[in-house]
């Protein structure tokens, strides 16, 4: 792992600093609170993990950060996305342009999806190319073109030509994920957001395109934000890890310290729920499931399914309590010993 | 532990896909499962592992009897499934149930859960009181009886994987067969799942055929591991020495793609195999070893001559050439 040593955050120059971000849906009978105040900031050259249990916001979150979530239903009552300083949720139609592809490009979790089935590889390539390009310094066809070849060239998938010309129902799903791969990469982001790169494939080939993954990223100096529920794979991808429960950062810290001594009782939990290839059995995890949005639970969401949960849990929702190295955890049963 | 409850030998399914050529049409096949032999016994837990395309399903569908072998022997406790065209007689069609993937597509959802599990009482129990048999089967799977009365996209996808699970024992089997039955649940309620399907196994005595693509949680569930490669098996062993020392070369890059949440488990990863490539079409199966194409170690006698199954002691059996030739290595 490459990052720089994590001493704390940096408040300095966060590259991507995400403020109190609440995001509710209007729904038939109510409001959905799905994001409660959630606070995420990462540095350039970052890589970091975001988890947490299907439903839990992961997705809604990023979807924020590009602007991508339709509105109305979704409603966006508080908060702030500062990229580079800059407010994201205040950004008019053509500075967005720039901040998306350029500034933060995304891989989707089922690339079969991703790709639109009526128009060639090469078409989609190169339409994100040709969006992500300046307005003042447009390229030729033929410059385009030659972009297109190298980024599939980029992530290992021989005779590009031909690529260029096949169509998405051509390619195998461990093929079409290197694809959509290159194409998030071809604009040189400077943050790339991977949302479950490989849950849609086997596992010989998600370890593939991971490392493929992993290995772009380093030498690009890429700033990455992986979101994945397999805990496996943040742990050999990630420096830092963000780990979400219904809405709220519950826990976030390196991610070595996050392995060998996790605070939370959700993330013991849910570490304590992988099956282990030491064998060992499986230990019967948490019991209960993430809460409703429409009338979530008072104070900690998490209280209704927590073995340890006192009187406080029940009213009042507990900030992030900071523990040294860049550990923070949102649970008061830390409230004393915090730095 | 030493009867045999299901014996499969030199099993085959082939499916025609299309024909090729237009004088004399060919038949294009895909040989899903490709002459695989194996023995499960009473109360074990078999664990099937490969590939999406390993044809590690069609070992399912054609043991539950929703495909007719093309040719090779199923035994059920002595007693061949397929007989000469005859259908399945009743008692054995009881005897071996199945729990699907995806539980949203294998539960009707104009059905609620009494009328879904009612369904194989009514033919296989008949006669009895089926509402207090309902009751009994919830309870035997901790939901409360009030669920009878929802419809399956009232409840969660771990709940919903239960009902099936109720479903597959009403009929009081000896054995299950499990087609991955916890890939599309989150890994607290797959925890849930499997102790849930532990503990009737123990209460039941019950023989699992489970099929996963996950080795860490076979480590965790099964008593013999089979590993599947293009509809054969190269791997047989019993699990814990199965994962001390793996032999075949495709069960070492299985292995070795894993990933795990802790030293330990890292130390057990094989380093020497990284994955490459993909599985091949099963139309166009390589000759000789059918890995060969991904494999770290392929010789020319690789693409020469299939291996052939070799035990080399404790019930472990390997097809390689690696092992049943070192010599030529």
């Amino acid at each position: 792992m490459a990052g720089s040593p994590v001493t704390g955050f940096s408040p300095a120059a966060p590259l991507l600093d995400v403020k109190n971000l609440q995001v509710h849906f209007a729904v038939y009978g109510g409001r959905l609170r799905v994001l409660d105040g959630v606070n995420f900031s990462m540095r350039s050259g970052e890589r970091v993990g975001l988890v947490g249990e299907t439903g839990c916001g992961k997705t809604t979150m990023m979807k924020a950060i590009l602007r991508v979530l339709p509105t109305p239903p979704a409603k966006i009552p508080a908060g702030e996305i500062l990229f580079k300083g800059r407010d994201i949720l205040k950004m008019r139609d053509h500075e967005l342009r720039a901040v998306r592809g350029r500034g933060i490009s995304m891989i989707f979790q089922d690339p079969t999806a991703a790709l639109n089935p009526v128009f060639s590889i090469g078409e989609q390539v190169e339409a994100v190319i040709r969006y992500s390009t300046s307005p003042g310094k447009a390229s030729s066809r033929e410059e385009t073109h030659q972009r297109a070849i190298t980024a599939l060239q980029e992530v290992a998938l021989a005779d590009p030509e031909r690529l260029l010309r096949s169509y998405p129902i051509q390619l195998s799903g461990g093929m079409r994920q290197r694809v959509c791969i290159g194409m998030a990469l071809s604009t040189r982001p400077e943050i790339l957001i991977a949302d479950e790169p490989g849950t849609s494939l086997d596992v010989t080939i998600q370890d593939q395109v991971l490392r493929l993954l992993r290995k772009l990223v380093e030498e690009k100096d890429t700033s990455v934000i992986l979101i994945t529920h397999t805990l496996g794979i943040v742990r050999e991808t990630t420096d830092r890890v963000y780990v979400m429960y219904a809405g709220n950062i519950v826990e976030s810290a390196p991610t070595a310290r996050l392995f060998s001594q996790p605070l939370h009782p959700y993330t013991q939990g849910l570490i304590s729920t992988v099956p282990r290839l030491t064998g060992g059995g499986i230990v019967s995890g948490i019991p209960g499931r993430i809460p409703d949005y429409l009338n979530p639970p008072s104070g900690c969401r998490f209280h209704p399914r927590c073995s340890q949960m006192m009187e406080i849990c029940r009213t009042t929702k507990p900030p992030a309590f900071k523990m040294g190295d860049g550990h923070e955890v949102a649970c008061f049963l830390y409230k004393d010993e915090a730095k | 532990m030493t009867t045999e409850i299901l014996t499969a030998t030199a099993l085959k399914k082939y499916f025609v896909v299309g024909r090729t050529g237009w004088r004399d049409r060919q038949a294009v096949t895909v040989k899903a499962v490709d002459g695989i032999s194996f023995t499960m016994y009473e109360g074990e837990t078999l664990g099937l592992v490969g590939e999406s395309g390993s044809g590690k399903s069609t070992v399912a569908y054609t043991t539950i009897g929703m495909y007719r072998p093309t040719s090779g022997s199923l035994k059920f406790r002595g007693q061949e499934l397929f007989q000469n065209g005859g259908q399945r007689p009743m008692s054995l069609r009881k005897a071996i149930q199945i729990v699907f993937q995806d539980p949203g597509s294998s539960l009707n959802p104009r059905r609620n859960i009494k009328q879904i599990l009612e369904l194989p009482l009514q033919i296989h129990q008949p006669g009895k009181n089926r509402l207090e048999q309902i009751v009994h089967l919830l309870e035997v799977v901790d939901l409360p009886p009030e669920y009878m009365y929802k419809y399956p996209h009232m409840l969660s996808g771990g709940e919903k994987q239960i009902v099936a699970i109720a479903r597959a024992l009403a009929t009081n089997p000896s054995l299950i067969i499990l087609d991955e039955p916890t890939s599309a649940l989150d890994v607290s309620v797959q925890a849930k799942t499997i102790n849930l399907l532990l503990r009737l196994q123990k209460e039941f005595n019950l023989s699992y055929l489970f099929i996963t693509h996950d080795l860490s949680l076979m480590r965790n569930v099964a008593s013999r591991v089979a590993i599947m490669y293009l509809g054969k098996i190269c791997e047989v062993a019993e699990t814990a020495g199965f994962f001390q020392n793996p032999l075949h070369p495709y069960t070492q890059m299985l292995l070795s793609s894993i990933p795990v949440v802790s030293v330990e488990e890292e130390a057990l990863k094989p380093k020497k195999v990284l994955s490459t490539g993909e599985i091949p079409s099963p139309v166009n199966i390589p000759s000789g070893c059918s890995f060969r194409t991904r494999c770290p170690f392929a010789m020319d006698l690789c693409s020469k001559i299939d291996p052939v199954m070799v035990d080399t002691g404790k019930g472990h059996s390997v097809r390689c050439h690696l092992v049943s030739q070192p010599a030529a290595a």
